[in-house]
C-alpha cells in the first residue's frame, strides 16, 4: 500500500473545516497519519478551466509535482480537488503536445513533475486499501437506529469511474452499513445539487436541492452523508429557503461520512466538528441515543 | 410590433466555428454527434436552458456560433458530468461546454452582469494572486463585480451563521511561495499558448 500526503484544498481550511476536522483522527484510527501537503495552492476547481485550460492544468502541475517531492499519492477528500487534480494528472502524463509544453514550463519555473503520483479519495482508499473488514473492527459504537442518506454528488463518480458506478455508486452505502448504521435506498444519490450555480442563481439552487432533501425524507432517512464540501453546503444552506418555499417540512442534518466514521469508532463527538452544522442535530442524536451509541 | 426574420440563411452561419472547437481540447469528437438527446434528457439543468446540450452541439458542428456562445446554456452546465458518461458516442460534453465558456469570455460575447462567468474570473484572479482562493472574498467580489449589492445583503444571515460555526473568516488565504507561482503561470502562458 502506498503512502498518501493529504491535499485539504480550500474547502477543508475554510466552509467544511469540520470535514478535515472528521477525517484526520479517523484516519489516525486506521493507522494512516494524514500528513498535510506544504505550500499546496487552490486546485482551481470548475471555474479555473473555463478561464483558461492551460495554467488551469499548470496550477494543478504544481500540487502534483509538490507531492511527487514525498514519493506518496495525494489524497483529496473535496470531490472538486479530486476530479481537478485527477484530469490535470491524466491530461499531463499523456503525451500530448501542449501537455509536454506545460511541463516544459513548469520545469523552468523550477517545478519538475515526472508523473509518477496517482491522485485518490478517502473513500477510494478506505474502500479498496484499508478494507471494510477493516472499519468493521475499529467500530466500538455501532450506530444503530440510525437511516442514512448516501449522497455522492457528481464529480467523485463522473467522469471518472474505476472505483464505483458513475449513476447508481455503492461503496459509501456500503461503509455506512459497516458502521452500524442502516442506508437507506437514496436514488437520488448522484443528482447534482447545483454546485457554484446554487450560489449564484438561487431559483435554480433551490430547485434542485428540493429534490434532494424530499427523496431522503421519502426514504425515511435521519441524515445525509456526503463525501463533497459543496454538496454539504448547498444542502444546508438552502433548507429554510426550501421550506417556506415550498411549504414542505425537509429539514435534515447533513453531515460528512467521516464525521459518522468517527463517531461509530468512539471518538468523542466534542473531537469531529459536529458543533459547525448551522442545522440542527437534535433529530440525530436522539436517534442515536436511542440505538445506544450514545 | 417588428416582424424580424428568425430563420438564418447559411451564408450567415460561421463555417470556421466547429472546426475552431474540434481544435480545443477534449472537444475532437463532436462529429460523432448522432443527436439522440440523451445528454438533453440526463441533463438536471436542461429545464432552465434556452438551448438544451444536444441542440448546442448541433449548433456547433453548423456554424451558429454567435447562438451558441450567447446562450445561457453554457454558463448553467454545473459540471456533473452526467451527460459526459451516458454519451453513446463518447463525446465529452461538459468539456465542450467549458471550451465554449473560454470562447465566450475571449471574445467578450457572454451576457452581461451575468454572475457565473463573473465568479469564474473572480476565482482565476484570486489564485493567480494569491496561490488560494478565500471562500468569503470571491463571494463578495462576486455580487460586487456583477453589481448585485442587494444579493450581498441578501446572503448576510447566512454568512453570519456560517461565521458563527467558525466556518467563514475574513483572512485572506494566501501560499509563501507566491513568486514561483506567478513565474509559473507567466511562463506556461508563453510557452503553451
Amino acid at each position: 500500500m502506498r503512502e498518501y500526503i493529504y491535499y485539504p484544498g480550500c474547502s477543508l481550511k475554510g466552509g467544511s473545516r469540520h470535514y478535515e476536522e472528521s477525517l484526520l483522527p479517523v484516519f489516525k484510527q486506521l493507522e494512516m497519519e494524514l500528513e498535510e501537503l506544504q505550500d499546496w495552492n487552490c486546485c482551481g476547481a470548475t471555474a479555473y478551466f473555463s478561464v483558461d485550460d492551460t495554467t488551469a492544468a499548470a496550477i494543478s502541475g504544481r500540487n502534483l509535482s509538490l507531492a511527487e517531492k514525498t514519493g506518496k499519492n495525494i489524497l483529496a477528500p473535496c470531490a472538486g480537488c479530486y476530479l481537478t487534480l485527477k484530469k490535470s494528472n491524466e491530461f499531463l502524463r499523456s503525451g500530448n503536445g501542449r501537455a509536454q509544453k506545460i511541463l516544459d514550463g513548469l520545469k523552468s519555473s523550477g517545478i519538475e513533475y515526472n508523473g509518477t503520483i496517482d491522485v485518490k479519495h478517502p473513500l477510494e482508499v478506505i474502500i479498496n486499501d484499508i478494507g471494510l473488514e477493516k472499519i468493521k473492527e475499529k467500530v466500538t459504537r455501532p450506530l444503530k437506529e440510525l437511516k442514512v442518506a448516501c449522497y455522492y454528488g457528481c464529480q467523485l463518480v463522473r467522469p471518472y469511474t474505476d472505483f464505483d458506478d458513475p449513476d447508481y455508486p455503492i461503496t459509501l452505502d456500503k461503509l455506512t452499513e459497516a458502521i452500524g448504521a442502516e442506508p437507506v435506498d437514496y436514488t437520488a444519490k448522484t443528482r447534482c445539487c447545483g454546485g457554484s450555480l446554487t450560489g449564484t442563481i438561487e431559483e435554480v439552487g433551490l430547485g434542485l436541492n428540493y429534490v434532494l432533501l424530499k427523496e431522503a425524507k421519502r426514504k425515511g432517512a435521519d441524515v445525509i452523508s456526503t463525501i463533497c464540501p459543496l454538496c454539504l453546503f448547498n444542502l444546508e444552506i438552502t433548507q429554510n429557503k426550501i421550506i417556506k418555499k415550498y411549504k414542505d417540512d425537509v429539514k435534515m442534518p447533513i453531515l460528512y461520512f467521516s464525521q459518522l466514521m468517527g463517531l461509530a469508532f468512539g471518538i468523542p463527538k466534542e473531537d469531529l466538528g459536529f458543533s459547525r452544522s448551522i442545522i440542527s442535530l437534535s433529530s440525530m442524536w436522539e436517534k442515536l441515543e436511542k440505538g445506544g451509541a450514545r | 410590433m417588428e416582424i424580424q426574420r428568425k430563420v438564418k440563411y447559411e451564408e450567415e452561419l460561421d463555417k470556421n466555428f466547429s472546426k475552431e472547437i474540434k481544435e480545443m481540447s477534449r472537444c475532437e469528437e463532436i462529429d460523432l454527434c448522432i443527436q439522440c438527446g440523451t445528454c438533453s434528457s440526463s441533463c438536471p439543468m436542461a429545464v432552465y436552458m434556452d438551448y438544451p446540450p444536444r441542440k448546442i452541439i448541433a449548433m456547433i458542428k453548423n456554424g451558429f456560433k454567435e447562438e451558441a456562445l450567447r446562450s445561457f446554456t453554457i454558463w448553467l452546465c454545473p459540471s456533473c458530468y452526467t451527460c459526459q458518461v451516458r454519451c453513446p458516442a463518447k463525446i465529452k460534453i461538459t468539456d465542450v461546454m467549458y471550451a465554449l465558456k473560454r470562447k465566450a469570455i475571449e471574445e467578450k460575447i457572454y451576457p452581461s452582469r451575468f454572475s457565473i462567468p463573473v465568479l469564474s474570473q473572480e476565482m482565476y484572479r484570486l489564485i493567480a494572486k494569491h496561490g488560494r482562493n478565500s471562500e468569503l472574498w470571491l463571494v463578495v467580489n462576486m455580487y460586487l463585480k456583477s453589481k448585485n449589492p442587494l444579493g450581498l445583503l441578501k446572503m448576510a444571515p447566512m454568512g453570519l451563521s456560517m461565521m458563527k460555526a467558525g466556518r467563514m473568516s475574513l483572512k485572506i488565504e494566501k501560499i509563501r511561495n507566491k513568486k514561483q507561482l506567478r513565474t509559473l503561470l507567466k511562463t506556461v502562458k508563453e510557452r503553451a499558448k
